[in-house]
Formats: structure tokens, sequence, C-alpha cells
């Protein structure tokens, strides 16, 4: 596993090299040194709807030195790449990215400058690396924190060399840890028919706490709200290495149908990111406004749709990836409905309800939203 | 009862009429010695030792000497409150038979009745000063007076009050060589530093006479010079005949009385400058009068028909060559010497008329250098190259600053004040007759033509002011923009040496070399193909990027 590990590190160190000697070239040339890198906003995204996913184009720009707008930028993106080449070569452990800002924060000789004043400023400089080297983040020794947790009936090598039986996890459930490739968290063995996603932990607790996946023999997974990049490169992983069908079940409200298209299709920040990990054969379980009759849901349950729930059903009806009859039905019937409905209202019902009803009914059926 | 008060009235009056008396213009001015600059212990001071700078300078001035003027206080040994104050100057000295008038006896002078730019102007002040001696500290005052003949004249002497004359209590005549003029005189006075202070007026006086050489010597025995900057005395002053718009009625009465002229058009002709004798018969013809009838004969009404023509006569300027400007470059360089700034720039205008009283404004403008960077900008104004240092609010000088709207000319500037910043501001009025607002001569009178004159002067001035900050700000702007390519190399070189393995401190010096060469060419406009687009494309990716991944941010809480 290690030599896996060594081998690909060394090959983005070399990128990185090749990188700092394209710039030490333009200086050679006395010409403006200059970086190219992918324009990582929504007009240069596009949703690919042969593989699903949404994805960066072409469109470059250019960050050159002497340029007053790009100069100090130029500095930063040159000093998180030579860090990143630093982990790399001395095989450090993978740092967080708060953690990285930290090493390169210095005042600047001669001046009262800071390198960089707050992780805001290092933070998207990660990103421009990932794409100028066509790495990600996991094999650039950096990681974002990780929250998700997941129980079922799976077995994985852990990098320490530790074996994870995750039905063997207890109330708590395992959690996923920062890296997740491969090498690092190797699935060696699942039973499980499906795998379930859930928007929030509360929810997910519940149904650990009552064996749900042992009874529906699946994967359960929460990403605490918005997944980080590990659970959405663990369940990218689990579609294909497992090849079992994945069902998302958020709130109904648009927040949560943007949780389920960043499981499934990515996000637009991190479109390259998408391919390695978006989960383009999830599907939307619910909440959806036809639960809401379909469950009798109380009408204390119902929330009044505000205006900030319309302007972002407003823009997420926009994205090429929610333009299918389904999602349009569904945004119509939720504006005309008026009402969101959280996941956990299901409670009302009963405690069981969600495991003994809600999710065996619409599993069967097969009542998802495309 | 009628009869009563009638006859009391007629009692006081006699009474009152043995008290009336003849009162000696000495005795007059001892009880309002206010009036001459007098009025308290620390203007006393100045007042002593300005009316003999100033009468230094003018008497060098007028005969062509380059002055060397020195001014001396000594603390008095007969308690507080006392000077001595000397003043030296190479003039052409005195002729023996002129000082004690010159010196004992007020209202005694050439210059009263002369129409041309001097610094005194009454032939009040150096007698004013001996008297105010006189009266502080009992002591008479003491001249020195050579004229290239050989010898020194000395005189001690006072202002007889009664009579106004001079009282002569010493004489005596040394051997003395070349010429010159020294006065050493006793007063009570109050020495203070700073605002309105005697240093503070000889420095004024160094700008703006820069042809001038001043030594200080103060009452700690401390010796200051003031180094002459330019080694040519101003243009010399002809003196004219007055001008017949704005003439007085009453002065026109004088005038005809005196003039040796017997005919109303000769007089005219003779007596007012730019009236020929063409014009001259043709104003009597316009006020129905006689070319030819005498002056003598004249009745009031014919005289005020004359007056009135007069006024309304269509005339040329007076000749402005009775002014003395002191000339842009001597400005210039008469703020260089002393404040030692950055930029200076000075602006002469050309004459023009107050109620027939040809003047000039000149002024100069320094920035920067040891100039205090807070508060007021330092405005120093002057009335024939004297320095005005009483009544600033009251003057049209200020008043003409002030209604300059100074941001124009990248000063700051709050309505109705002074602008701020590292600047001194000289103005200099000049004139045939200066119109003081008050008999304390320390404020100009707002005329309309005046205030206009001064403003226009000052806006030339300040517009070349104006052109150089905004050259200096951006030269600074470009300098800070070329310092942020520089600041970063250090940390370039440091980052590239990591990702290449090369050497340092060479790729340092190339990339030292690539930013010098690129900012060479670099213009004050920002190199266009850098900063248009990709600056633009680069902000759209930090704004536009929703905040959809805030797992990733959670890092580190």
């Amino acid at each position: 596993m290690m030599k896996i590990d060594a081998q690909s590190g060394k090959e983005i160190a070399l990128r990185l090299e090749a990188l700092g000697n394209d710039v030490l070239a333009d200086i050679e040339l006395k010409k403006n040194p200059s970086l190219s890198i992918l324009t990582r906003s929504l007009n240069n995204v596009y949703f690919d709807e042969d593989q699903g996913l949404i994805r960066l184009g072409d469109k470059k720009q250019s960050r050159n030195y002497i340029n007053l707008n790009q100069a100090k930028k130029f500095m930063q993106t040159l000093l998180v790449a030579k860090q990143i080449k630093w982990l790399l070569d001395q095989q450090k452990p993978a740092l967080s990215i708060r953690q990285l800002y930290y090493t390169l924060k210095h005042s600047i000789p001669g001046s009262k400058e800071n390198t960089f004043d707050t992780q805001d400023e290092s933070d998207p400089l990660i990103e421009d690396v990932e794409v100028m080297v066509d790495a990600l983040r996991e094999e650039l020794k950096l990681i974002a924190t990780p929250k998700g947790v997941l129980a079922g009936p799976m077995v994985v090598l852990d990098q320490t060399g530790d074996t994870l039986d995750f039905s063997k996890m207890g109330s708590a459930g395992g959690a996923v840890p920062p890296s997740v490739e491969e090498n690092t968290f190797k699935i060696k063995e699942c039973s499980a028919d499906f795998i379930l996603v859930i928007e929030k932990f509360a929810v997910w607790n519940l149904l650990n706490q009552g064996k749900y996946w042992k009874d529906a023999n699946c994967m359960i997974m929460t990403g605490k709200g918005q997944p980080a990049r590990a659970e959405r490169r663990l369940l990218h992983r689990m579609q294909k290495e497992l090849n079992i069908p994945i069902y998302v079940f958020t709130d109904m409200d648009p927040w949560g149908y943007y949780i389920y298209s960043v499981y499934k299709q990515g996000s637009i920040n991190l479109a390259f990111f998408s391919e390695k990990a978006g989960a383009p054969k999830a599907r939307y379980l619910g909440f959806s406004t036809g639960d809401v009759k379909q469950f009798d849901v109380p009408r204390s349950a119902y929330i009044k749709l505000k205006d900030i729930d319309y302007k972002r059903i407003k823009e997420i009806e926009a994205y090429d990836w929610f333009k299918s009859k389904g999602w349009k039905d569904e945004f119509a019937a939720m504006k005309q409905f008026g009402y969101k409905v959280e996941q956990d209202s299901l409670v009302a019902k009963s405690i069981e309800f969600t495991a003994k009803e809600y999710l065996p009914t619409k599993i069967e059926n097969k009542q998802f939203i495309n | 009862m009628y009869y009563e008060g009638d006859m009391m009235t007629t009692n006081v009056a006699e009474t009152m009429a043995k008290t009336h008396k003849a009162i000696s213009i000495a005795e007059f001015f001892e009880k309002n010695k206010h009036l001459l600059g007098y009025e308290n212990l620390q203007k006393s001071l100045l007042t002593v030792v300005r009316e003999g700078v100033d009468n230094s300078l003018d008497a060098c001035e007028e005969a062509r000497i380059l002055p060397d003027v020195y001014v001396e206080l000594q603390k008095g040994t007969t308690g507080d409150n006392k000077f001595k104050v000397i003043i030296e100057d190479n003039g052409p000295g005195i002729v023996k038979a002129n000082i004690p008038k010159i010196f004992g006896k007020l209202l005694y002078g050439s210059k009263f009745h002369r129409l041309r730019q001097s610094r005194g102007q009454q032939g009040i002040g150096i007698s004013a000063a001996v008297l105010y001696g006189q009266l502080t500290t009992g002591k008479s005052a003491k001249i020195y007076s050579r004229i290239n003949d050989g010898k020194t004249h000395i005189y001690e002497l006072h202002v007889d009050i009664q009579t106004n004359e001079p009282s002569v209590v010493g004489e005596d005549t040394v051997y003395g060589s070349g010429h010159g003029t020294r006065i050493e005189l006793n007063v009570k006075g109050r020495y203070v530093k700073g605002k309105q202070s005697i240093y503070e007026y000889i420095q004024e006086t160094a700008i703006m006479n820069p042809f001038a050489k001043i030594v200080f010597v103060d009452p700690e025995g401390e010796k200051f010079e003031f180094p002459r900057a330019v080694e040519e005395l101003p243009r010399e002053p002809r003196e004219i005949k007055p001008h017949a718009s704005g003439i007085e009625f009453g002065t026109l009465l004088r005038m005809m009385k005196n003039s040796k002229a017997r005919i109303i058009s000769g007089f005219l002709a003779t007596e007012f400058s730019r009236i020929s004798s063409e014009k001259a018969k043709e104003l009597c013809v316009l006020a129905n009068i006689d070319p030819k009838v005498s002056t003598t004969s004249l009745t009031r009404d014919e005289a005020e028909a004359l007056h009135d023509q007069m006024q309304k006569a269509k005339l040329q300027n007076p000749p402005m060559d009775c002014l003395s400007p002191i000339t842009a470059k001597p400005i210039e360089e008469g703020l260089k010497k002393e404040l030692a700034p950055e930029f200076v720039t000075a602006v002469s205008r050309s004459a023009n008329v107050y109620s027939g009283n040809p003047f000039l404004v000149e002024v100069g403008i320094a920035y920067g250098g040891n100039l205090d960077q807070d508060g007021s900008v330092h405005l120093m104004r002057y009335a024939n190259k004297v320095p005005l240092l009483y009544e600033q609010s009251a003057c049209a000088i200020t008043k003409s600053v002030i209604q300059t709207d100074w941001r124009r000319y990248k000063l700051s500037q709050s309505g109705g004040s002074l602008p701020v910043g590292p600047v001194a501001i000289t103005i200099h009025f000049a004139s045939v007759w200066v119109p003081y607002t008050s008999e304390g001569k320390e404020a100009i009178a707002s005329y309309p033509v005046i205030i206009k004159e001064i403003k226009l002067a000052i806006q030339e001035a300040a517009r070349r002011m104006g052109v150089y900050l905004s050259r200096k700000r951006r030269a600074n702007e470009v300098e800070e923009r070329k310092a942020i390519f520089r600041r970063y190399v250090g940390e370039l070189a440091g980052a590239l040496h990591g990702l290449t393995g090369k050497d340092e401190e060479k790729i340092a010096t190339q990339m030292s070399e690539l930013i010098e060469e690129k900012l060479k060419t670099m213009v004050l406009v920002e190199e266009p193909e850098d900063s248009g687009h990709d600056a633009e494309d680069l902000k759209d990716v930090d704004n536009e990027i929703p905040d959809e991944d805030n797992g990733e941010k959670e890092d580190g809480e």
C-alpha cells in the first residue's frame, strides 16, 4: 500500500516540479511569469448528460506575476505548490488545509506584510494546484475534516493495518476517515444490497440504534448535512466497487435536494472532482411532495416556505442536472404546496415509522425522483 | 427759568474755553500709542524692531545698496521687561543736519507726500519708536550715522513732547569709515518666541526680501543669520503724480491750493498722471468751466463739477513703474533658502488700480520639506515687502486665500478656513498707498479689485502646485506598485527553489532583473493585457463560488 502511495506521490511531485520549471523558463526568457489555471466558475462548468456528472470546461485563465492585481496571488500559489511538494517529498503525514495555511503564513522579510492573512486566501489556491497538476487534494497529502459516519455489513482494511468491521461499530457507527483511497481504505467485503445516504445524523442515528441496516441488509451513511470530500469519494468508490443501488434521503426542501445532487452529480466549485467523487447512479428516495400525502404527514410538520427557499428553488431549477421531468414536477408541486417538510418529522407518526413503514414502502415500490 | 438756563450755558462755555488749548502731535500719540502699534509689551517691542528694520531696508533700496541689516536685542540692566534694541545697516547714512528731525520729530519725513512704493508711509515710525522708548524707560535714543565722509556723527536725543521738536542731549563726531546708520533704543517690552515674534517677523522679512542679509541676535545672545539669496535689488520705483480717478474731493482742493499752475487746465495737466493738456481742456469743458480760469477763482460748485468729471473720465491707468515688485524668481529663492521646501513656485501679477492707486500682487507657494505636515498652511502676508503679523482674519489676503477652492489643487480644506497641508504661502501686496483697514496697519482693506487680483495670483501659483502634487502622487503610486513586484521576489525564489531544486539566489537575481526590465517600460496607466480581463476572470472565480462545499470550510473550527 505504501508503495503505491509513494509512487503516485512521486508522480505528482514531478508534475509540481515541471510547473516550477515552466515558471523558471518564463523568467529566463524575460517573459512575464505566468500560470495557466482552469477556470472554476459557473461559466466554465457544464453538465455531462452521458456521464451524469457536473464537469469542468477547458476555459483557462492565466495568472501573471507582473500584474498588480495578481502578483501576490501568483506568489501565494507558488508557495502552496512548493509546500505540497515538500509534504510529498518528505513523506509527511497529511495536513489539514488549515494546518497547511499555518505552515505557510509568515511575514515577508523587509515588509510588514504577511504571505497569507487568512485561510480564505490559501484554500482556493489549493484547488488551483489540484487542477494544475490534475491531482486530488487527498493525493496532495491534504485533508479536509470529514464528518461522515457509516454502518452496515462491510469490512475495510485501513491504512493503519487495522481491519474495520462496520457491522460492529456500536451506536456511534464508524467514522469516514479523511483519506478513503484504495490504498488507505480498502473495501475487503460488503454483503449489503443497497446504500442509503441520509442527510441528517439524527435520522441516521435512529436507524442505526434500531439496526435498520441489519433488517434491510444495507449500508447507512450520513455526511451530516453538506458532505465533505471524503464522504463523496467513498460513495463514489462504493458505487464503482460494490455495484449496488444508492438511495438518498434528505429533507423536503431545496437545500436537501441540492445535497442529493452533490452526492450524485458533483458540485460547481469542485467540478474537477466530480469524476472521482460523483455517484451518478444515486437515486432520490425522498422526502418528496408526493410522500406528504402518501404517508399522511401531520399538518403540524409543515413548515411554510420562505422567500429564501423560493429563491433557492429558482436557482436549482435552472441547473441542467435538475431539468428532468420528475424534478420539474417536484419543484412545481412544492411551490404549489407552499411548505417544506423535514425528514425528522416522520417521528411524529411513530418513532419506528421511518424504518418500518416509510423506507421499506418507498424502496419496495421504487418510488424515486429521477 | 429759561433766562437763567441760558445764562448758565454761557458761563459753562466760558469756563470750558479757558481749558481749550492746542495739543502737540507728540502729546496726542503719547496718549494714543496703541494706534501706532504700541498696545502691549509684546507688540511694542516688535513694532520698535520693525520700524527700525523697515527704515533700514527702505534706505538701502533707495540708495541702491544691497542691504546688510543687524538687529540685536539686549536684556536691560534696570529691571524686567527692559530691552536695548540695536539696529544697524549699511545704508547711505543720514546727513548730520537731518538726524535730529528724522528721529526726534513726529510726522517728519520724505515718504508721506510721495507717490511711490516704500515700506514706511507716514514719517511717524522711527520717531514714534524713539518716543515710545523715552516714555517707557526715560532714556534717549542714540544714533550713529556715517555718510562716507570719514566721520561718524553721534546724536543722543528724544522728542520734546510739548513742541514735537527734537531735544538733543548729546552730540559727537568721531572717526568712521563707510556708510550706514545705527540706532540704539532702550524700550520696555516682552520678548516671545513663536507666533507674532520678532524672530518670525525677521524670517518672514528675509523670505520676501531675499536681496537683504539680516543678522539677528536674540536677548539670550543667540545669533541667527538670514543670508542673502539674490544679488539684485528689486526695480527702483519711480515717483508718480496722482491719478484722477479715485482722488478725494478734499485732496483735489488742497492740491489746487498748493499748485504752482495758474490756470485750471494747466493744473490738471501738470499735477496728475495720464491727463494731457488736451484732456485737461476737455474735462473743463465737460464741467462747464473755462479752461483758462485761475485755480484760485474756482467756486466750490465748479470744483465739485470738475471732480465729478475727473471720476467719470476714461483715463489711461497710472504708470506702473511706481511699483517695485519682488518678482517671481527672487520670491522662490527666498522661500527656498529659508524653508528648504521640496517644491516652490511664485507668481508676480502685472499691476492694476484701486481708487486710482496702482497696485500689484505677488504670490509664492512652498510645499513639503520641513514644513509642518499637520494643520493649516502657513500664510504670510506682506504689504510693500513688510510682513503683517496681526489681524490676519480681517485682511483681504486671508479672505482671498479662504475663498479659493484649494481642493482643486490637491489640498484639503474645510469650508471657510485655510487649507491644510505642508504648505507656506507668501502673498505680497505692493502699492503706492496701502489701504489698511485701521491705523494699526496690519490688515489690507477688501476692495473687490484687490481680492480679485489676489485670487488670480493664488490660482496661478496653486495650479502649478496642484500639477506638481498630482505628478508626485502618480509617481508615488508607480513606486508603490513597483515595490509590490520587488517585495515578493524572495518568497517567489524560495518557492521556485522548493519546486525545482534550482539555485535560489540565482532565481532571485534573474527575477529582479526581469522585474526591473518590465518596470522600465511600465507606464502610469496599468498594462492592459494583464490587468484587464484576466483580473476580472479571477475575481469571478473567487466571488462566484457558491458556498456549497461547506464541509471543507469547517476545517479547524
